[in-house]
């Protein structure tokens, strides 16, 4: 039995040189990103708005959305987002943040039982006052900035800094493209979000470091290969590994979005994109980035052997 | 490096069926646990039993996660209201003349002193109210004490509450808030609730399994101050005009004057009166109170008692004769359930400060119980896919793979069982993509072996040079991930933070499982099949 193989062995991809496409692809998709944020704006989940969220099921199976409908705007709460998710009978409803502070979001709730309990079961309720609701903000954004401090540091000792500059900015540029999934399909952001764009912070720099592990062990190997011919060889080299992770990856994901539930379905889609974009960058977005800093200073054990090594490659010649 | 010790082997094996086998328990029902844990003697440690499942989280079992936090302007006021009383007593005590009032200013109050030596009495007065809080003094001796008194040049004195005296009482509020809200949600120790203090003035409260959080809400709501005091006659100074319910919420002159509070009962029980048949209160005092309220009904028979709850009368009776014996009863308008809340409420005792719900989480058993549903067939259906397309890839070596990627999810639900971690929602979905990018080490590994027999290594060098050469960079790959995913955790916020934790476990032991078990079972079938090429 002949067994699977995705990748042929020796690929000769001019990885570095398609910089020329990637680089304003990248730049002008950020754009994008930053006119979408400035105008649209993210679709904020109530754990950063505040609010409240009910989810309901008709206890008959059938929800008779038009009237749920009218029936929450006229508990006097202001325009109520109704709609149907998953499977037939669920209803979700969502209420701004209500004036009066803490106190006044807790109405909402009793009002809407009232209402409602009677031809439905209540599945899930969340209330998030203001306060709070400022407070996940704060923590969500510090949480990414100090995986990102907390990485450049480890990277710096073990790698040298143009390698973790490098591996950094990969990682920006694929939280702006998610943060840009999110503005395109206007998909719910709130807490787990952040948690879906950790977990790539974390994947970027999976796939990074690996084909700089590779980046760094051939600098020694090859102290006189041109950078842009050993860039190349890093990610060919390395790129059957990554087409096999990247490809597992998805599949279990991809499970989790037909199998998980609709609760999760919004993380499974993000994590789906978060790989796609993680291994695009890793390939062509960070690693040419090694091109315009200078990835043999610094270390010293390349400068003393440089001669020996250049001699002894003339005299393979 | 393919040679392994028989005693290292075994020393392996075993760490890793123990390890699996701290899962098992998630295989048994709640009784099984419980009669394993009661049936064992009790010289075997509790670590070997398998009593120990993975805690399901509030939104997979459904339940109620409720976010208090106290109220630190009601807690000022009643500060502030102490030292206007203070000063009020401390003047007259001491024949103190002053001009005007007593002031407000922001924290506290003033007055103007014209006479030097009244101030020079005044001052150390003020200052004994004063106590030290057990901060060190980092900030100066002033942040130290809960009060400040201040002099100003044209006599006026200033006593106000210092930002540490606010802390310092928001701390104490906490702690008691904590014991009365345990005392209010289990009465009768039926429910398992966790209630955490969160920084110094939040509260947070998880009730598993509830199907009423309105309930929950309700009694976790209420202050529960509860007060006797008269309603007032007509003319009568010193009135607070309370809504009551008797009459609709409209408002009633109630004395200001105190008799008993809620503090001195000892006992209240909800009881249906033998009369009416409506639902009501029975209550007891302790000895002060009986007295207080024997000599005050003693005196007022015929006047109506006014019964405050937060600053509501819920009744009025009138004193028909007066009730010594240290028992009463509440009745008013009231429903067989409000009546059992009531009566929780005051015997759990008053909140020491207003509470506010700042945020509320409830999933319905329902919910979670799909939720569990969905989230088994997605891990299995992954596993299945990923085990299918390793063995695709790498045949014998992808059922290696598939080998150490099963003992890998065992081994993250046998430690979380055993550290008592919470399996959430996301949790689930942290399994799911753990078993994703759990065989990146093995890929990572042959791929390298590949490699080195593409450059004309014999096979087992180039068994041992890819466990070698891909070491370094499993160990720098999985510390990035390591350091994100503790930033997650730091995060923590309930559900998230499950995440996190799955993360973080798959992440440390697919390093154990990947290298370890992957080169043991390497070693073994190179013995069994002794090969002369990878098998991919």
């Amino acid at each position: 039995m002949r067994l699977l193989r995705i990748v042929p062995d020796n690929t000769r991809f001019k990885f570095v040189r398609f910089r020329r496409f990637s680089y304003p692809l990248s730049a002008a998709y950020s754009m994008l990103v930053i006119i979408l944020f400035l105008t649209v704006g993210l679709n904020y989940g109530i754990d950063f708005k505040g609010g409240t969220l009910i989810e309901m099921q008709a206890k008959d199976g059938k929800a008779e959305i038009a009237q749920v409908r009218s029936t929450a705007h006229g508990l006097g709460f202001g325009e109520a987002e109704v709609q149907e998710f998953g499977t037939a009978g669920d209803i979700s409803m969502r209420f701004a943040l209500q004036a009066g502070g803490e106190a006044a979001q807790q109405a909402v709730v009793v009002k809407a039982r009232e209402a409602f309990s009677a031809n439905y079961d209540f599945r899930r309720v969340e209330t998030v006052g203001p306060r709070v609701s400022g407070e996940l903000v704060q923590a969500g954004t510090l949480g990414v900035v100090l995986a990102i401090i907390g990485v450049l540091i480890y990277l710096w000792f073990r790698f040298e800094m143009p390698l973790a500059i490098g591996a950094i900015l990969g990682t920006l540029h694929d939280i702006v493209l998610t943060i840009g999934f999110f503005l395109i399909t206007q998909l719910e952001f709130n807490l787990t979000s952040i948690a879906a764009i950790l977990t790539i912070v974390g994947y970027s720099l999976n796939e990074t470091v690996v084909v700089f592990d590779r980046t760094r062990e051939l600098l020694r190997r090859y102290k006189t290969m041109p950078i842009d011919e050993l860039l190349d060889l890093s990610v060919n080299s390395t790129l059957s590994r990554t087409a096999m992770t990247a490809t597992t990856t998805f599949l279990s994901l991809l499970a989790l979005v037909f199998f998980g539930g609709s609760a999760i379905e919004g993380f499974a889609l993000v994590m789906l994109f978060g790989v796609v974009v993680c291994t695009y960058s890793a390939m062509f977005v960070s690693t040419p980035v090694l091109l315009y800093m200078d990835v043999r200073f610094g270390r010293p054990e390349s400068a003393e052997e440089k001669a020996p090594a250049a001699t002894k490659a003339k005299a393979k010649a | 490096m393919l040679r392994f010790q028989a005693r290292k082997v075994i020393v392996v094996l075993l760490v890793l069926f123990f390890g699996c086998g701290l899962a098992l328990p998630n295989l048994f029902s709640q009784q099984t646990r419980d009669a394993i844990k009661n049936g064992a003697p009790s010289w075997i440690p509790r670590i070997l039993l398998p009593i120990h499942a993975v805690v399901l989280g509030l939104d997979l079992q459904g339940g109620s996660h409720v976010l208090l936090e106290i109220d630190r302007s009601d807690l000022l006021r009643s500060q502030v209201t102490q030292l206007r009383d203070d000063l009020r007593r401390i003047l007259r005590e001491e024949r103190i003349s002053f001009q005007g009032g007593i002031g407000s200013i922001a924290r506290g109050v003033q007055v103007r002193v014209p006479e030097a030596a009244d101030r020079a009495k005044l001052l150390p007065k003020l200052r004994e109210l004063a106590q030290p809080v057990g901060t060190l003094g980092a900030f100066g001796p002033s942040s130290n004490s809960t009060l400040e008194v201040t002099e100003q040049p044209d006599g006026l004195v200033q006593l106000s509450v210092t930002e540490a005296g606010i802390n310092e009482r928001v701390r104490r509020a906490a702690g008691q808030a904590i014991e009365v809200i345990r005392r209010r949600i289990d009465p009768d120790g039926t429910v398992e609730p966790s209630i955490q203090l969160q920084g110094i003035d939040r509260i947070l409260v998880q009730v598993p399994g509830l199907q009423d959080p309105q309930h929950l809400k309700t009694i976790l709501g209420q202050t529960a101050k509860l007060q006797f005091r008269f309603v007032a006659e007509p003319g009568a100074t010193d009135v607070d005009m309370l809504p009551s319910k008797d009459s609709g919420g409209q408002r009633i002159p109630v004395s200001r004057q105190v008799i008993v509070e809620g503090g001195d009962l000892i006992d209240a029980q909800p009881a249906f009166d033998s009369r009416t048949s409506q639902p009501i209160v029975n209550f007891r005092f302790n000895i002060r109170g009986a007295q207080r309220f024997g000599q005050a009904t003693t005196e007022n028979l015929g006047r109506a008692l006014a019964i405050v709850l937060d600053d509501e009368v819920i009744s009025s009776p009138v004193v028909q004769s007066p009730i010594t014996g240290g028992s009463g009863q509440i009745s008013g308008n009231f429903t067989v359930e409000s009546v059992n809340n009531l009566a929780i409420l005051l015997r759990a005792g008053a909140l020491p400060a207003k509470m506010t719900i700042v945020e509320e989480r409830t999933v319905g058993p329902g919910l979670g119980a799909d939720s569990i549903h969905a989230g088994k067939l997605a891990t299995l259906i992954a596993t299945a896919l990923v085990i299918l397309y390793m063995l695709a890839t790498y045949g014998v070596f992808g059922l290696i793979a598939s080998i150490a990627l099963l003992v890998h999810v065992c081994l993250i639900f046998g430690l979380m069982s055993v550290l008592g971690a919470t399996m959430t929602l996301p949790g689930i979905a942290g399994i799911v993509l753990t078993i994703g990018t759990a065989v990146d080490s093995n890929v990572l590994i042959y791929e390298r072996m590949r490699e080195e027999e593409h450059q004309g290594r014999p096979l087992v060098s180039a068994l041992e040079a890819g466990f070698q050469r891909a070491f370094a960079t499993i160990i720098d790959s999985n510390v990035t991930m390591l350091i994100a995913a503790v930033a997650l955790f730091s995060l923590g916020s309930g559900p998230v933070r499950g995440f996190a934790v799955v993360f973080i476990l798959g992440i440390l032991t697919t390093v154990i499982t990947a290298v370890t078990l992957t080169r043991m079972l390497i070693a073994l079938w190179y013995r069994w099949a002794r090969p002369k090429h990878l098998p991919f």
